[in-house]
């Protein structure tokens, strides 16, 4: 059994992979859809194209609103129906492209061939440029816009790159699937980022319930025969997944609160995204699709799916055969960290990695009952906070004291409020607490600023 | 699906309640409770069966009629308080004396804090205490019990208490121990409590509990190491006068206080740290008392001591946080 896995805290969630054997299967295109401008982290994209305009697949739709933003690529060919405010998954508008599809036609210059390109170009900035141009942000759930990733600021250098293999969120399947078919690929964009981060080692993390995609990617590793990459086998532990998680269990360093990953010479990319690296820079191919697993065990057919980006929740969820009757909850990602969504119309963005469908059964929340101070709370928080504390003063609204006991550092991972036995809701007031911190360290920083620069006049 | 539910994630939740933990503490209990009701036959039955009936019945009567809350005894805390109130007195303590103390337990340590989770000390311990100071002849005398083996009665007091006496009267302690024999002392030790009687069967629940990942065996076993070492300590400079190591470990309620009252979560610390000072001040207090003290175990007080300190504890052990100094 593995040993590798970070040092604090953790649960053993069940892990639930029930659609891991369902290959990737190409989802039918939707006849129509829709592309949030805003499906990463960062400023939201601004549209360039307008209604009726013509669109191939692969076309840029909307540009970056700024360094940290992305392109967003049209998904499908056909016709731009309109450019307005639409439901997102919680409810919330935002600006969506429509865009009526007509056939499957791709711009010139994208390689849709299955032709494996293994040579790696010789100059890092034209990596990080095409990872720009092809619009690929972090897979992983965050988002985060890949190339800024990919430039660290200076001052600090990047000493290893890891790939995030590990699934550590019950049910989902499609890193694994993804592992397992685009071995290949996967490991071919690993070596691209380590050559744009100036040639580093670099580590491919897979927890140890993943045996076949371990033996798989070692054997193409040893295949295609790049320097300096390994595969670490972990220990099965939720949040391992977790940024700052995983490069404590590879690297043995902790990124300081509030800091990022490069600060502890470390840049992290999961499965999914190298995938994106590899299409992006090898085939010229933008992101215009990604993998879905669509399961639950009240779900009749498990599946993992290629899904075009910006398709309706409703159309994968019809193409499956309905929402089951016993579904009380459906959730876009893994039922740890996964949003549930209010509206089935919503579509797709980049980082939908999963569609799971729970029972009330399943998802129902007890009863809150009084803390029995177990500790069980603080003994499962990964970043070696005190939720019971941490809830009571957020209850209280405390939050200096919030700030003093570092509810800010909360990576909202959920394992305190999965393993309170007095069912209390940790997190939810949690959350509070860290929003209100999070205001008041950058009103902070906003007045510092502000003052440093009326010192200078 | 008529409507989706939308709430915050996590969206699942583990197997444990307040409820599945204590029914785990009782489970743990099951093999001491068979022990005692073995050895000391339908009258320790009728303790337990008062001890736990008039807990769960008081604290029934307590939310419903003076709270008007709803009830927690669903919660089988009571029941819990209930069998170590029992276990923690000797088995011919009449019946209007394990109500008394089940009043104290329930009503004063327990309910007047705000109920479970609330509470400074230990309920249980306070009861026993309680009845300690109030009824000394009940609880520390013991009668040679009739068990299912029908033996005659014979009266007299605890291991401990005897060694006190003959201490006071001029015997050394070589001459006082030499009546026990360990062996007995860890399979069937017959005085005190009733439920010391069986330290196997104690440590046998022990032992599931820290399998089953209820309890953590720090503060437990913090409190062996340190009952040993003071032992040892005192022991290998004046063996006349003072108890070896494993007679202090096998009786007066040590194993049943280190492994199931100091254990209890509402009144313990939470870091691994806090958990062991608080379980080398337990052991350190339990043998100045035994040595120095006027009761000769002290268990009891050590713990009630020490859950006075636990938010200080809590306080200054805290676990490092991560990726911060
Ligand atoms: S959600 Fe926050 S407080 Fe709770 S365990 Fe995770 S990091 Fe700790
Ligand atoms: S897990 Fe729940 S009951 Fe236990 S200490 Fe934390 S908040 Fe209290």
């Amino acid at each position: 059994m593995s040993k590798h896995t970070f040092s604090l805290g953790g649960v053993h969630p069940h892990d639930n992979k029930i659609s891991r054997e369902c290959a990737i299967q190409p989802l039918p295109i939707a006849p129509t859809v829709y592309l949030s401008v805003a499906q990463h982290i960062g400023a939201p994209s601004v549209p360039v194209v307008k209604v009726g305009d013509k669109v191939k697949v692969g076309q840029v739709v909307a540009e970056p609103g700024g360094f940290v933003g992305a392109f967003i690529h049209s998904s499908v060919s056909g016709t731009v129906k309109s450019v307005a405010p639409r439901a997102d998954l919680a409810g919330r508008m935002s600006t969506h492209i429509e865009i009526a599809v007509e056939g499957d036609e791709w711009l010139e210059g994208i390689d849709t061939s299955d032709t494996l390109i293994t040579t790696i170009p010789d100059d890092p900035k034209a990596i990080i440029d095409k990872v720009r141009l092809g619009g690929v942000v972090g897979l992983g759930g965050a988002t985060f816009p890949t190339h800024v990733k990919l430039s660290p600021p200076p001052g600090s250098k990047c000493e290893r790159v890891i790939i995030n293999g590990c699934e550590c969120e019950p049910y989902l399947t499609s890193d694994f699937r993804t592992l397992l078919e685009k071995g290949e690929q996967v490991v071919v964009g690993a070596a691209l980022l380590q050559k744009a981060m100036g040639g580093v080692p670099c580590t491919i993390a897979i927890e140890e319930n993943k045996p076949e995609a371990i033996a798989h990617i070692r054997e193409v590793i040893a295949k295609l025969g790049y320097a300096d990459m390994d595969v670490m086998v972990m220990k099965m532990m939720y949040p391992q997944g977790g940024e700052k998680q995983l490069i404590d269990a590879v690297m043995h360093r902790q990124v300081g609160s509030g800091a990022l990953p490069i600060s502890v010479g470390a840049v992290v990319q999961n499965v999914a995204t190298a995938l994106a690296v590899y299409d992006a820079v090898q085939k010229n191919k933008p992101i215009v699709d990604n993998s879905v697993t669509v399961t639950g065990e009240c779900f009749p057919r498990q599946a993992n799916l290629l899904v075009r980006v910006g398709t309706p929740l409703q159309y994968i969820i019809d193409y499956l055969g309905g929402v089951p009757a016993d579904a009380a909850k459906v959730i876009s990602g893994g039922p740890m960290m996964g949003r549930a969504v209010a509206n089935l119309q919503a579509a797709t963005v980049k980082g939908t990695g999963a569609l799971l469908f729970l029972t009330e059964k399943q998802t129902r929340r007890a009863p809150e009952t009084n803390c029995i101070r177990c500790g069980k709370c603080a003994d499962a928080c990964p970043m070696g906070l005190e939720p019971f504390l941490l809830n009571k003063l957020s209850k209280a609204q405390d939050w200096e004291a919030c700030e003093a006991n570092a509810a800010h550092d909360c990576i909202e991972c959920g394992c305190c409020l999965y393993s309170c036995p007095a069912h209390i809701p940790l997190l939810d007031n949690i959350r509070v607490g860290k929003g209100f911190v999070l205001s008041a360290i950058r009103a902070r920083a906003a007045a510092a600023k502000a003052a440093a620069e009326a010192a200078k006049k | 699906m008529s409507k989706l539910l939308v709430s915050p994630s996590p969206h699942i939740h583990s197997k444990d309640s307040t409820k599945s933990l204590m029914l785990d503490v009782v489970i743990a209990l099951i093999p001491a409770v068979l022990c005692s009701v073995i050895f000391y036959g339908w009258q320790e039955l009728l303790v337990l069966g008062v001890s736990v009936a008039s807990c769960v019945l008081l604290e029934w009567a307590i939310t419903k009629y003076m709270l008007k809350a709803p009830s927690t005894i669903g919660d089988l805390s009571a029941v819990i308080t209930g069998i170590l109130l029992a276990l923690n007195v000797p088995y011919t303590t009449p019946w209007w004396v394990i109500v008394i103390g089940s009043v104290v337990a329930i009503g004063v340590a327990k309910m007047t804090f705000g109920g479970l989770g609330q509470n400074i000390w230990n309920p249980a311990l306070v009861g026993r205490v309680f009845l300690l100071v109030s009824f000394p002849t009940y609880m520390t005398t013991w009668k040679q019990p009739q068990g299912l083996f029908g033996v005659d009665a014979i009266s007299g007091p605890t291991p401990l208490g005897t060694i006190q006496e003959g201490l006071m009267q001029g015997s050394t302690v070589q001459e006082l121990t030499a009546a026990y024999d360990y062996k007995s002392l860890l399979l069937a030790n017959l005085g005190g409590s009733s439920g010391e009687v069986c330290a196997l069967a104690l440590l046998l629940g022990f032992v599931y509990l820290c399998v089953r990942k209820v309890i953590k065996p720090w503060i437990t076993l913090s409190i062996f190491a340190t009952v040993a070492v003071t032992a040892l300590i005192f022991w290998g400079i004046n063996p006349d006068r003072f108890t070896d190591p494993l007679f202090n470990l096998l009786t007066g309620g040590l194993i049943l206080g280190a492994c199931f009252m100091a254990t209890d979560y509402v009144t313990s610390p939470m870091s691994l740290w806090g958990g062991v000072v608080f379980g080398v001040g337990i052991g350190f207090l339990t043998m100045m008392i035994r040595y120095f003290g006027s009761y000769p175990e002290g268990v009891s007080f050590a713990i009630l001591i020490m859950n006075s300190v636990v938010p200080l504890l809590n306080r200054w052990f805290k676990q490092k946080k991560f990726g911060r100094k």
